[in-house]
C-alpha cells in the first residue's frame, strides 16, 4: 500500500518525499529522467566530464539522502495518465506500471517559453533550458559559437556555461535593460549567494569580450552555408521592436523568454487554475501549502508557480506536512509547528524567485511582434497567420482554435504553444486569458508507444463488451 | 435585452446547426443558441466514421444521404469539412463473429445498404494492412470519413453568410412558453423570442426536454477515442469489426483514430472525465490485432465523446406531442454522418414542406404528461 506518489524528482519532490517518508509515510516518487535531480540538479550523464558547480554538488547530496531513505525512488518511469481517484500510470524500463494512493503531489517543475520568430524551429537554434541540460548532463555547449538570447538569469548560467565547456559565445541578447536588472536588486539580496554567481558570469563574460546587448531581441534567425545568421533588433520596454539592429553569426542560439509553470497534470484533473498576470502564466491555484481545489492534490515547486528552486524544497515539505495531516498521519499542531519555520524561509526565497520570474514575464509588445509567418505550432506547423484567421472566423477559445488549426494537437500537446496562442487570441478579440482558456488536458502525458500500452496479446486475450446494437 | 426571431435553436451541434442553416435559408430569422462555442462536443469530437457497417439497420437511408451531404459540402455548406470516402469493410475473426457478420449484413442489405460479403483474400486487395488471420470480411463502398474537428469552422462560415444569429457561450436558464410563443432566457440577460423552438442538445436533450415539461429518458454513452501520431500509411479503408466494437481509418495527415465505442467515464454535468484503463487496453488491443502494423505508432491523444440514446434507440425528430411550436431533433445513432440530412428533413417540416423521409415521432417516447405540466415552466 502506497500513501503518497509524488511526481517529479527535483528539488520540490525530493523534498516532499524526503519529508513524508520521515513522517512515516509509504512514498513513492517517480520521474523520466534517469537519475533524480531534475532540471536544477540535473545528475552528469556520463558522456563526458562536467564541470562541478554548486547545483550538481547539490543533486549527490540529495539523490545521496533519497538512496539512505525508505522512498520507494523509480527514475527512468514516465508517467502517461492520472486518473481522478490517483491511478498513476508510467513506461518504465521494464514496461507498463502502476501505482495507487489516496494523495498525489505533482511536482513537474517548469517548461520554457519561447515567443515564436522567424528561424525559430531551425536546426541548431534550442531553448535555454535545452542548453543546460547539454552543459549539466553532457558538458556540451550547443554549439562551437552560440548565441545566448531571451531574458532571465538563465542567460547568465547559459552563457557562462558554455565558456566553462569551451565554447564561444557571440553575444548575450538580453530584453531587459540594466535598470531592470537593478530595480529587483533589492529582492535579489535576499539570495546573497545567487546575487555573488551572477556577478560572476557577468564578469566572466566581459573578462570574455562577449559583447552583452541589453533590450535586445533576436528578430529572425536564418540558417546559412555555414551555420546560422540571426537578425538583432533593439527593443523597448515592452519588447516591442525599434529601428536599427545588427546581425550575428554562430552557428547555434540557445533562446528562452522565461519558465511557465507545468500544468499538465492539474489540466488533466480539472482542479481550479488561476493566471497570473504578472508573471503571464497559468497554474493551479493553492493554498499556502500546496493544496490544489481537489481533495488529496497537492502542487509543489514550480508547477504551482514560478518561484524558483530555493523556493521548490521548502514547497515540498510544506506539501508533504499538508498532505500528511490531511491523510491524518500528522496531528493539525503538531503541522502547524513544523510548517511555521520552512514558511518563514519560503517568504524570503519566495520573494528572489518572484523576481527573477518578474525579468522573465512576457511583454506586450513581444506577442504583438510575432510575423505573421512565423510558426506558432511547430508540431502542426501553425503559423501566426493561421491563428488569427481563426480568431477573425470567431474562435475565442484555445480547444477550438486546436480545433480549427491543429495548433496544439500535434505530438506536444500545446506544451509548446498553448501560451502563445492563448496571448494571441486574448489580443485578437481583447478579451481577458482567463477567457481565452487552456488547453484541456488529455493523457497521455507524453506519446505513449502503441505497441507497450498492448503488450503481446493473442485475440481471445481481449475482453469485449457487449456487441454494438444492429 | 429582447431579440424576436421566427425559430430559435438550442444546441449548435451539427443537428442544430443544420437545422437552423436551412431554416435561414427559408427565409426564417432564426437564432442558433449554445452553452458553448459550436460544434465543440460530439459534432467536434467524434470518430468521424462514414460506415454504413455500423449504421443501426433502419437508419441507413439516412445516413446513406448524409455521407453524400458530407462528401458534397462544398456545394451546400460551403466549405471542404474533410470528408473523404474510402472502402469500408467489417471483418471477423471467429466463427460467432462470421456469424454476426453475416447476420447484420444481410439486414443492412436488406435495408438498402449495398454491403456484399467478400472473401478473405479480397478483403486484403482491400486493405493491404490487415491481419492475415480474418476469416469472413463484409465490404462497403460507400464509406469514409471525415475530420470532424473542422465541422464547427465550416458551420459557423454558413450560418453566418446565411444570417444566423448566434449566441455561443450563452446557456439557457430556462424557456417560458404561452401566448402561442416561447421565450428563451439566456446568460447575460438575452431573452430570445420566437413562436417555433428546436431543441437539439444532444445528451443533454433530457434535460431541455424538462424545460418544457416533458420527462424522457435520454442515456449518455461515453465513447472513447484514442489517436496517433503521424505515421507512414498502414491502411487506407474504413475499418471495424463485426461486433462493431471497432472503428480505425487513417486520415491524409498520417494520423489513426481508433474508435468503437469503448465506454469511459463521464456524465452530461462533467463531460468526458476519463478513459477506463481496461478499456483503453482492449480497445487499442483490437485495432493493433486487426492492423498489425499500427504497433509501431505513438498514442498521441485520449478524449471521450458523449453520445445520446433514447430508450429504444432510434431518434426523436419532430414536433413534440402538446407543445405547438416546439420541436426536437437528435438522440440518433450514426448522428454525425447523418445530421445533415436530418436536420434539413426537421427544416423542411419547419418551413411547411414535406420531408422527404419520414421523421422519427418523438411522441413514441413520451408519456401522457399532466395537463398541469405544461402550463407554468421553471
Amino acid at each position: 500500500m502506497t500513501d503518497l506518489i509524488v511526481i517529479g524528482a527535483g528539488p520540490a519532490g525530493i523534498a516532499a518525499a524526503l519529508r513524508a517518508s520521515a513522517l512515516g509515510l509509504r512514498v513513492v516518487l517517480l520521474d523520466d529522467q534517469p537519475q533524480a535531480g531534475g532540471q536544477v540538479h540535473r545528475a552528469p550523464a556520463g558522456t563526458r566530464p562536467v564541470p562541478p558547480s554548486p547545483e550538481a554538488r547539490t543533486g549527490t547530496v540529495l539523490r545521496d539522502g533519497l538512496a539512505g531513505s525508505a522512498v520507494e525512488a523509480r527514475p527512468g518511469h514516465q508517467v502517461w495518465s492520472v486518473s481522478a481517484d490517483f491511478r498513476v500510470d508510467a513506461l518504465g524500463p521494464e514496461g507498463p506500471c502502476h501505482w495507487q494512493a489516496p494523495a498525489l503531489i505533482v511536482a513537474t517543475g517548469a517548461q520554457e517559453r519561447v515567443m515564436p520568430f522567424p528561424g525559430w524551429t531551425l536546426p541548431g537554434v534550442v531553448g535555454l533550458a535545452a542548453a543546460t541540460l547539454l552543459l549539466k548532463a553532457h558538458g556540451i555547449a550547443p554549439g562551437a559559437r552560440t548565441l545566448v538570447a531571451g531574458c532571465g538569469p538563465l542567460l547568465g548560467a547559459v552563457a557562462a556555461g558554455i565558456l566553462k565547456a569551451g565554447g564561444q559565445v557571440a553575444a548575450v541578447a538580453d530584453l531587459a535593460a540594466p535598470a531592470d536588472w537593478a530595480r529587483r536588486l533589492p529582492a535579489m539580496a535576499a539570495r546573497p549567494d545567487l546575487l555573488a554567481r551572477g556577478a560572476g558570469w557577468a564578469a566572466r563574460l566581459r573578462r570574455a569580450g562577449v559583447p552583452l546587448l541589453f533590450r535586445t531581441t533576436v528578430a529572425e534567425v536564418e540558417a546559412t552555408a555555414t551555420g546560422l545568421r540571426a537578425r538583432l533588433c533593439p527593443v523597448d520596454a515592452d519588447g516591442r521592436p525599434r529601428p536599427g539592429g545588427t546581425v550575428v553569426e554562430a552557428d547555434a542560439v540557445a533562446v528562452g523568454h522565461g519558465l511557465l509553470p507545468s500544468t499538465e497534470i492539474t489540466r488533466l484533473l480539472r482542479v481550479e487554475h488561476a493566471f497570473d498576470a504578472v508573471a503571464g502564466n497559468w497554474a493551479a491555484r493553492l493554498d499556502g501549502d500546496g493544496r490544489s481545489s481537489r481533495r488529496g492534490l497537492y502542487v509543489a515547486g514550480d508547477g504551482g508557480g514560478i518561484q524558483g528552486a530555493a523556493a521548490a524544497p521548502l514547497r515540498g515539505e510544506l506539501a508533504a506536512l499538508a498532505a500528511a495531516r490531511d491523510l491524518g498521519r500528522l496531528d493539525a499542531g503538531a503541522q502547524d509547528r513544523l510548517a511555521a519555520p520552512l514558511r518563514r524561509r519560503l517568504a524570503r526565497a519566495a520573494r528572489f524567485g518572484r523576481a527573477m520570474a518578474g525579468l522573465m514575464a512576457p511583454r506586450p509588445g513581444q506577442v504583438e511582434a510575432i510575423t505573421p509567418g512565423a510558426v506558432v505550432c511547430r508540431c502542426e506547423d501553425v503559423t501566426r497567420a493561421e491563428i488569427e484567421a481563426a480568431a477573425a472566423e470567431g474562435a475565442r477559445e484555445v480547444n477550438q482554435l486546436k480545433a480549427w488549426t491543429r495548433c496544439g494537437m500535434g505530438p506536444c500537446q500545446g506544451r509548446v504553444c498553448g501560451d502563445t496562442a492563448a496571448a494571441l487570441l486574448a489580443r485578437h478579440h481583447g478579451i481577458a486569458r482567463e477567457e481565452a482558456g487552456l488547453f484541456t488536458g488529455r493523457t497521455p502525458l507524453r506519446p505513449l508507444p502503441l505497441a507497450q500500452l498492448t503488450g503481446e496479446f493473442g485475440y481471445a486475450d481481449i475482453v469485449l463488451p457487449p456487441p454494438a446494437p444492429l | 435585452m429582447t431579440q424576436r426571431f421566427d425559430a430559435v435553436v438550442v444546441g449548435a451541434g451539427v443537428m442544430g446547426a443544420t437545422t437552423a442553416l436551412h431554416l435561414a435559408r427559408g427565409g426564417m430569422r432564426v437564432a442558433l443558441v449554445d452553452r458553448g462555442a459550436i460544434c465543440r462536443e460530439a459534432s467536434g469530437v467524434n470518430a468521424g466514421t462514414l460506415t454504413l457497417h455500423m449504421t443501426r439497420a433502419a437508419l441507413i437511408p439516412y445516413a446513406m444521404r448524409g455521407r453524400e451531404l458530407w462528401l458534397d459540402a462544398p456545394r451546400w455548406l460551403g466549405m471542404d469539412a474533410g470528408a473523404r470516402a474510402a472502402p469500408g469493410l467489417s471483418v471477423a475473426f471467429t466463427p460467432a463473429e462470421r456469424d454476426m457478420l453475416e447476420h447484420r449484413a444481410a439486414a443492412r442489405r436488406q435495408a438498402g445498404a449495398p454491403i456484399e460479403l467478400v472473401t478473405p483474400a479480397r478483403a486484403r486487395q482491400v486493405e493491404p494492412g490487415l491481419n492475415g488471420d480474418i476469416i469472413a470480411a463484409a465490404f462497403c463502398a460507400l464509406d469514409g470519413h471525415i475530420t470532424a474537428y473542422l465541422t464547427g469552422l465550416a458551420y459557423r462560415r454558413a450560418l453566418v453568410a446565411a444570417g444566423v444569429a448566434l449566441f455561443e457561450n450563452a446557456p439557457v436558464e430556462g424557456v417560458d412558453s404561452g401566448d402561442g410563443g416561447f421565450a428563451i432566457r439566456a446568460a447575460g440577460a438575452t431573452l430570445l423570442r420566437a413562436r417555433r423552438l428546436v431543441l437539439a442538445g444532444g445528451v443533454w436533450l433530457e434535460r431541455m426536454l424538462g424545460w418544457l415539461g416533458l420527462r424522457v429518458p435520454v442515456k449518455c454513452l461515453i465513447n472513447q477515442l484514442v489517436v496517433t501520431e503521424r505515421l507512414r500509411p498502414v491502411m487506407r479503408s474504413v475499418l471495424g469489426i463485426a461486433n462493431g466494437l471497432l472503428s480505425l481509418k487513417q486520415f491524409g495527415n498520417g494520423t489513426v483514430l481508433i474508435g468503437g465505442g469503448w465506454q469511459g467515464i463521464g456524465d452530461p454535468d462533467r463531460g468526458g472525465v476519463e478513459a477506463i484503463p481496461d478499456n483503453l487496453i482492449g480497445n487499442v488491443r483490437l485495432a493493433r490485432h486487426a492492423i498489425p502494423g499500427l504497433a509501431e505508432a505513438r498514442v498521441a491523444r485520449i478524449w471521450l465523446d458523449l453520445e445520446s440514446e433514447t430508450a429504444d434507440a432510434l431518434p426523436m425528430i419532430g414536433p413534440l406531442p402538446g407543445i405547438e411550436g416546439a420541436h426536437v431533433i437528435g438522440c440518433a445513432h450514426s448522428g454525425f454522418t447523418s445530421g445533415p440530412y436530418m436536420g434539413q428533413l426537421l427544416a423542411d417540416f419547419i418551413l411547411g414542406r414535406e420531408p422527404e423521409r419520414p421523421l422519427f415521432d418523438p411522441a413514441r417516447l413520451i408519456p401522457p404528461q399532466p395537463a398541469a405540466s405544461l402550463e407554468s415552466i421553471p
